[in-house]
Order: structure tokens, then sequence, then C-alpha cells
């Protein structure tokens, strides 16, 4: 039967994956000073399975790979090999050298075989260079191994008799007489003589056991290794004499013990001879193991899609389950509507409206278990930092801790794929810019390893992470010359705090002297800004200087989602998501002044904030009235500005699903989105930083 | 047809075991450790066990240790998938009550022959 194995393969390489995601945990966890064994273990089992794996798809170079691999694990689990740091380190290496060998069989690219004959050395080396030929893998051979040759005497015919005599215990292990005598019948003439001498009576029997033996005498040109093979696995629960024609014909003359011993010698010496004639070979097996890996590959690059950046989800079923009880609900609801409507009276409108409330209320949870299935734990994003901070902090020479926590809170699986580099680049940061050399730490008081702190949870609608690291601090003196340096403010800009700490997102804005290849060159942090900006976020700094600095990333929950409050502004209907705004207030004509050359602005509180007059922005019919004092003013912050947008009025909140507008039609300036409305209509969303940078420039227009 | 439950905590090995033998009209049935297929060994009495060594929760020599004590699999074909570099695994699977082994690597025939040896 042909099976095509290469269905297999990309099951084979995910878990294959994971597989190397949880090595690589578990090596950066071990202690050479303190070994859980039940870590080794798991760690062991992974490089086993990959093994097996790789060997069963004919992935020749990662089965042999990983065998050295093994074989050090199983001699550190078993103590015969001490744990120490640079074998852990030299693994680690090793778990990279295999991702790179399967992302290259997976994509049907070309293995970079000096690259892994380099690694496999250095394992090899480590394994106390016991020679290539044993850890060669080569398959058992299941058959076609060279016979022990067989010595005819001139007239006895070929053939083999067989003395069997299971011992009692043989069926107890599933094994069945019947079966072993019926399969030797399959290669030749076969004549069975049973032999019920130990069977006991009828009362004393024990029909567990096995009391019968058997004469076997089997005719025609047959390997002695065939009949070996059938017997393989009985070997140790039985007396087997096997004895070709010749020999019992020569032995008549003599005497030749048949006892299990002299079977299994001349057993013995047949398979040994088979590995020293396979062993020699291991140069020029390796080199059609290449050529088969080579087409192996090819073959897989032929037949599958290339499936780098899969968008498939696992999903737990117990979220299904949920699903599927939610639908259920909602065709109750449904079908009670629908039998309503067809005889619907007046005075049923209780029971109409009573219904359409459980409507509403089962399309909501609906749509939240939806949104629940595309959500992951952020610890998908979280698990290859701690190994990015090992290898950072000791190639920087910095001892450095990693904490994480909230790995659970779970986030809509498009921000998982989207975050991560944003919070690589701020992890490098830290681990650069913000936590001091050992030497330093311990000169200002301070524990020698520095401490980073990855934290998520859920506030408000928002998903946060929090970077904090107890390192050196944001000198806002240093930034702020920073700035004026590059011309990116002006000497008498009286800044707040946070808007300083916000000038690292400026473009071409670096306070290292030397770029370092860790963070980069300066282009790190406003890419950042933008990438969290376009998922609907931001990132908030907080320092103390000498103290420590946190980071924090604010997302929505989700993309396509929005909290929203609408508002009027003329015939025009708006958005304005709901974590941009501080609050409304409508004003009185003393708390608005006019502010030259800037437009107006109003005092909220100790501040003066400018006013947005949306109407003259977008360029739409006026408002009801032009006086700020009878319209509404929405006060909305982004990205660390504040401003006041003024409308007519205040329609409700509701919870927008967001069309792109790019998408559609193309991007607007100071328009995220947009949005259909219950009644048809489309109001657009409104991006409260955009709209800043909007009315600033417009401001030279301002009459 | 007979049926035969499979146990491997690796999927991929797991579904080409699996297809492999529903493609020559077995019925399979498949468990993820040594836990996993003791339930369902209970659930429902097998012809044939084919089980992997190396497992978390449970691994294969356990299970058929377990399995053995079964009156159900008293007498029932056990059979362990085992690489080549194991001789003290086949001692010890022999030990817990393994009827026989089938060594990894092997190939969807190697598997095929090996099954239908065992059911006789």
């Amino acid at each position: 039967m042909t099976i095509d194995m290469a269905q297999f393969h990309q099951v084979f390489f995910e878990e294959s994956f994971e597989g190397l995601d949880a090595m690589e945990t578990g090596l950066l966890e071990l202690d050479p000073g303190n070994i859980d064994t039940e870590e080794l273990n798991t760690i062991f089992r992974v490089a086993h399975s990959i093994k097996g794996g790789s060997g069963t798809f004919g992935f020749n170079q990662v089965s042999n790979y990983t065998h050295v691999m093994e074989t050090l694990l199983d001699e550190m689990r078993d103590r015969r090999r001490s744990v120490t740091q640079p074998a852990l380190n030299l693994l680690l290496g090793s778990v990279d050298c295999l991702r790179e060998m399967l992302n290259a069989l997976q994509d049907g690219n070309e293995i970079d075989e000096a690259s892994v004959s380099t690694h496999k050395n250095l394992l090899d080396q480590e394994l106390g260079g016991s020679g290539i030929t044993e850890t060669e893998v080569i398959p058992e051979s299941n058959s076609d191994s060279p016979t022990v040759p067989v010595i005819l005497g001139d007239d006895v015919e070929p053939g083999w008799h067989i003395a069997f005599s299971p011992h009692k215990p043989l069926l107890r292990f599933g094994n069945d007489p019947v079966r072993l005598i019926r399969e030797l019948a399959d290669l030749g003439e076969l004549s069975v003589v049973v032999d019920c001498q130990s069977l006991p009576s009828f009362y004393d029997l024990d029909p567990e056991d096995c009391h019968l033996s058997w004469d076997l005498k089997i005719k025609g040109d047959i390997s002695r290794v065939d009949i070996d093979d059938i017997f393989d696995w009985v070997e140790d629960d039985c007396d087997l004499a096997i004895r070709s024609f010749a020999e019992v014909h020569a032995g008549q003359e003599q005497s030749i013990q048949a006892d299990p011993q002299s079977a299994e010698k001349i057993h013995e010496p047949a398979v040994t001879a088979d590995e020293n004639q396979e062993n020699p070979e291991p140069e020029q097996a390796a080199q059609p193991d290449k050529t088969v890996c080579a087409q192996e590959s090819k073959a897989t690059k032929k037949s599958t899609a290339k499936n780098t950046g899969s968008s498939s989800i696992r999903v737990d079923t117990s979220k299904i389950d949920t699903l599927i009880n939610m639908v259920g609900e909602l065709i109750i609801t449904q079908s009670m509507l629908s039998l309503l409507g067809e005889t619907f009276e007046a005075n049923k409108l209780d029971q109409l409206q009573s219904g359409l409330g459980q409507l509403e209320r089962h399309t909501r949870e609906l749509q939240e278990s939806v949104m629940n299935i595309r959500m992951l734990p952020i610890s998908f994003v979280f698990s290859r930092f701690p190994r990015l901070v090992h290898d950072l902090s000791s190639k920087m020479g910095k001892k450095i801790e990693l904490k994480l926590s909230g790995e659970t809170t779970e986030v809509d699986k498009t921000v998982i794929e989207l975050i991560s580099d944003p919070l690589v680049h701020l992890l490098r940061n830290s681990l650069d810019h913000g936590i001091e050399m050992p030497e330093d730490r311990i000169a200002v008081g301070k524990p020698e390893t520095g401490t980073i702190h990855l934290n998520a949870f859920h506030r408000g609608g928002n998903i946060i992470i929090e970077v904090s690291d107890d390192g050196k601090g944001l000198d806002k003196e240093q930034l702020r010359a920073k700035a004026l340096e590059k011309g990116l403010i002006e000497e008498h800009t009286i800044l707040t705090d946070k808007q300083i700490y916000n000038l690292i997102f400026m473009p071409g804005f670096s306070t290292a002297d030397q770029v370092s290849e860790v963070s980069g060159r300066g282009v790190g942090m406003d890419v950042v800004n933008k990438n969290i900006q376009g998922l609907g976020g931001s990132v908030n700094i907080e320092s103390n200087l000498g103290i420590g600095t946190t980071m924090a990333i604010h997302l929505p929950l989700t993309l396509a989602i929005l909290d929203g409050q609408s508002v009027v502004v003329g015939n025009e209907i708006y958005i304005v998501p709901l974590v941009s705004i501080i609050e409304s207030i409508s004003l009185s004509p003393d708390n608005i002044s006019l502010v030259a050359g800037k437009g107006e602005a109003f005092k909220l509180r100790d501040e003066y904030l400018p006013i947005i007059r949306m109407h003259k922005i977008f360029q739409v019919e006026a408002p009801k009235s032009t006086e700020l004092s009878e319209g509404m003013l929405v006060v909305v912050e982004g990205q660390g500005f504040r401003c006041g947008l003024f409308v007519d009025g205040l329609l409700g909140q509701y919870q927008v699903v967001i069309k792109s507008l790019e998408a559609n039609y193309r991007k607007i300036n100071g328009i995220s989105g947009a949005t259909i409305l219950g009644n048809g209509s489309v109001a657009l969303i409104l991006d409260v930083p955009g709209l800043n940078r909007l009315s600033q420039s417009s401001e030279q227009h301002y009459a | 047809m007979a049926s035969i439950l499979a146990v491997d905590d690796s999927a991929s090995m797991r579904q080409m075991v699996s297809f492999t033998l529903k493609s020559a009209g077995y019925e399979v049935i498949e468990a993820v450790d040594g836990v996993d297929a003791l339930d369902k060994a209970k659930v429902q009495t097998v012809d044939v066990v084919v089980t992997d060594v190396n497992m978390p929760n449970k691994d294969g020599i356990a299970l058929i240790r377990d399995l053995r004590a079964l009156p159900a699999y008293k007498f029932k074909p056990i059979l362990m998938l085992t690489t080549e570099s194991g001789p003290e695994k086949k001692q010890q699977g022999k030990q817990a009550g393994a009827t026989g082994w089938i060594v990894k690597p092997f190939n969807p025939d190697q598997l095929l022959k090996t099954i239908k040896k065992v059911l006789g």
C-alpha cells in the first residue's frame, strides 16, 4: 500500500516547533545546581519525538542531528552525565539549529549543510567524540539481511527443524503459538507435531497457561532469519531450538545440545555480522541520505503551499461549545419572534419587546463568544522573551532577570501577531539603555541583577502591557537637550514631563551616542509608536531618574469593534472612541478665551486647551449654532495632547463595528474608519491624534 | 473488522498510524498518552493496542502493565513502538507484559504486516 506521507508533514513540523519551544523553555529554566528531573525528562522526550518523527517521515538529517541531542539528554537524565551550563548552552544552540533545519524543510529550501555539521560536531565533541558510526541512525533491518549460509549435505533437502516449547506464561503476553505456527506455514511446507506430555489433568489445568509444545518441520529454501523473525518476540518466553535439516542429519551422528543458549548463539552472530557490514558504510550512506533529503524537500516544495504565517488557530473546545449553545438560544428566540410576527396584534406588544430584548442579549453574547474565539493568551508573545533576555544580557555582560505576569491575559489574534515586534523593541531598549552594567548598579546601591517586568492586564476595554525596568530611568534634561539639538523643539517651548518623554517617539531621535547592535539606529521608537497607533492604541511612558522606567502599551481588546460616543455636527454624525474621551462639558462664555495666533481655547481646571470646531475641520454644514456656549464640548485626549471638540450635541454610546476606509476608499487624516449605523447611514469614526494634527496645521488659516 | 488502539503523544505519528490502519480497513481509536489510553481501553475493548513508549503522564511501559491488569486485556496483543537504540526498553516492555514491538522508524507496510501477524 502506498501512503502519501507528505500529508502528515505539516503536523509534524508544527508539533516539532512546539516541542522545540518547550525544550527551550526547559533548558532556560534548568538550574545546574538543582536539577529538576521531570524537566529533564520533558526535554528528552522532545528530542526523542522529533528524532522518531523525522526518521519516520524521511527527514534523515534532522533525525541524525537530533539523535546526538537525544543521547546527550538521555545520559543526563540517567545521571551518567553531569548537567553543566556550557552543555545547556550548547543544547540551546542546537534548538536554534534544529529550528533552522525544520524551517528550511517546511519551506522547501536547502538546509545549510555547513552550519548543521558545525553544530553537530560541537555536539559530538560534547558527547565525547563517540564516532559518527555509532550515532548514525540506521533503521533496524527487518528483512533483507544476508542469510547465514546453510550447509547442505548432498542429498539433504533444505528446511528446518524447530523445537518450540513455550513457557507457561507465554499466552499472557498476548502471543499465541497458533499464530506463530500459521506464520511459519506461510514460509513453506510445514508439518506440525504437538507434544502434550506436560498437559495436566483437566481439573488441574490452568487454561491461562501454555502447557503444550511443538515439533515443527518446515521444508523449503527458507532463510534462518525469516524464522528468527517469527519467534523474535517470544525468544525469552520459550525454549527454541532451530536446526537445519542438514545439521540434524549431521548431528544425528554427534549429539548437539538442543538448548536455547546454542539457538541464541547462532542467532547473535547473524545480528552482529549485519551490523558490521552496515557500519563501514556510513560515508556512502550519508550521501544517499542527502540526496534523498534534497528530493524530499523539493517534493514538499511542489506539493505543499508555503505555509509561513499560517492563519489557523487552536481553539479550546469549550469555547466552541459555548458558541453552539449561544446559537441554539438565538434560534429559539428567532422562532419565538417569528411565531409572534405571524399573528401579531397590538396587545402583544409587550411580548414583542421582551422578545426583542432577548434577541439583543443573545446577539451580544454570541458576538462576545465569537470574538473570544480569536483571543489567545498573550503568553504566545511572551514565550520567546526569556530566551531573548537570556541571550542579550549575556552578550552585554549585564545581569538581568525577566519577570512575566499576566501571561494568561487574552488578546485578539491579530494583536498578538502585531504586538510582538514592538514589544521586542521596548525590551531591547530596557536591556540596552535602561538597565545599567552590574558595577554601576552596585555603585548606586542597587542589586547587581536588574529586573525587567513584563505585565499584561485588561482595564476598561483595553489591554495594557507594561514593560518596567529598575534601570537608570529617563533623563529629562538629556532628552530636552537632544531634541533641541535636533531642532525638534524650540528653546522656549514649555513641555510637560509627559511631553518630554514622548519626544523619544519622534523620528530620528536617539540619545545613544553609540548606536548599539542591540537596539538599533534610533528609528525604532517612532516606528513602534506608529505601529501601536495603527492598532488603535498608544504608548505611555513613566520614568524616575535613577529608579526606573515603565513603558505601557495600551491597545483596544479587539481591532474590529470599538466603543464609541456618537456626536452630531450639523447634519453629520461622528463617532468618538470612548477611550479617547475624558469628559463632555458645556461651556460658559467665561471659560472661553482667544489665544493670539492659536485660536480659541477653553479652561479646564488649570489648563488651557484648544477648541476644535469640527465643522470647520471637516468642512461640513455649520452646526445649529456657532455659539460655543450653545453646543457641547467633548474633551478628548490622544497621545498626550488634549483638546475639546465642539459639537452640536451627544447621541448615544454604542459598540460599533469598524469598517476600514482605506480598504474601501482611501486614508483620510483625522478619520480612523467608518461604521454603519442602525438606520443604514454611515458615520465616520474620529482619530483624535490625527484630528489634533489637522487642527494644528489648519490653525494658520484660522480667522 | 478488528479494532486498534493507537497511543502516541506525537500527533503526526498518531495520524500516520491511524491513517495507515484505517486505510487497511481497521477501526482505529487514538490516545495521546497512557492515561488517555487506559480510559479509552476501558470504554471499548479493542483487539490490538499499539503504543509509543516515551509519553508524558503515563509512559508506554506503565500503560502495558496497567492494561495487563485488566481482565479484558489479559491476552490481547499489545505492541510497543520503540527506537532501535533501546534493547533495555524492549526488556522493560516484556517484563511489563508486552507482546512484541515495532521498531521506529517504520514505514506503513511494516506496520500493517506486523498488525496482520498479530491478529492471526
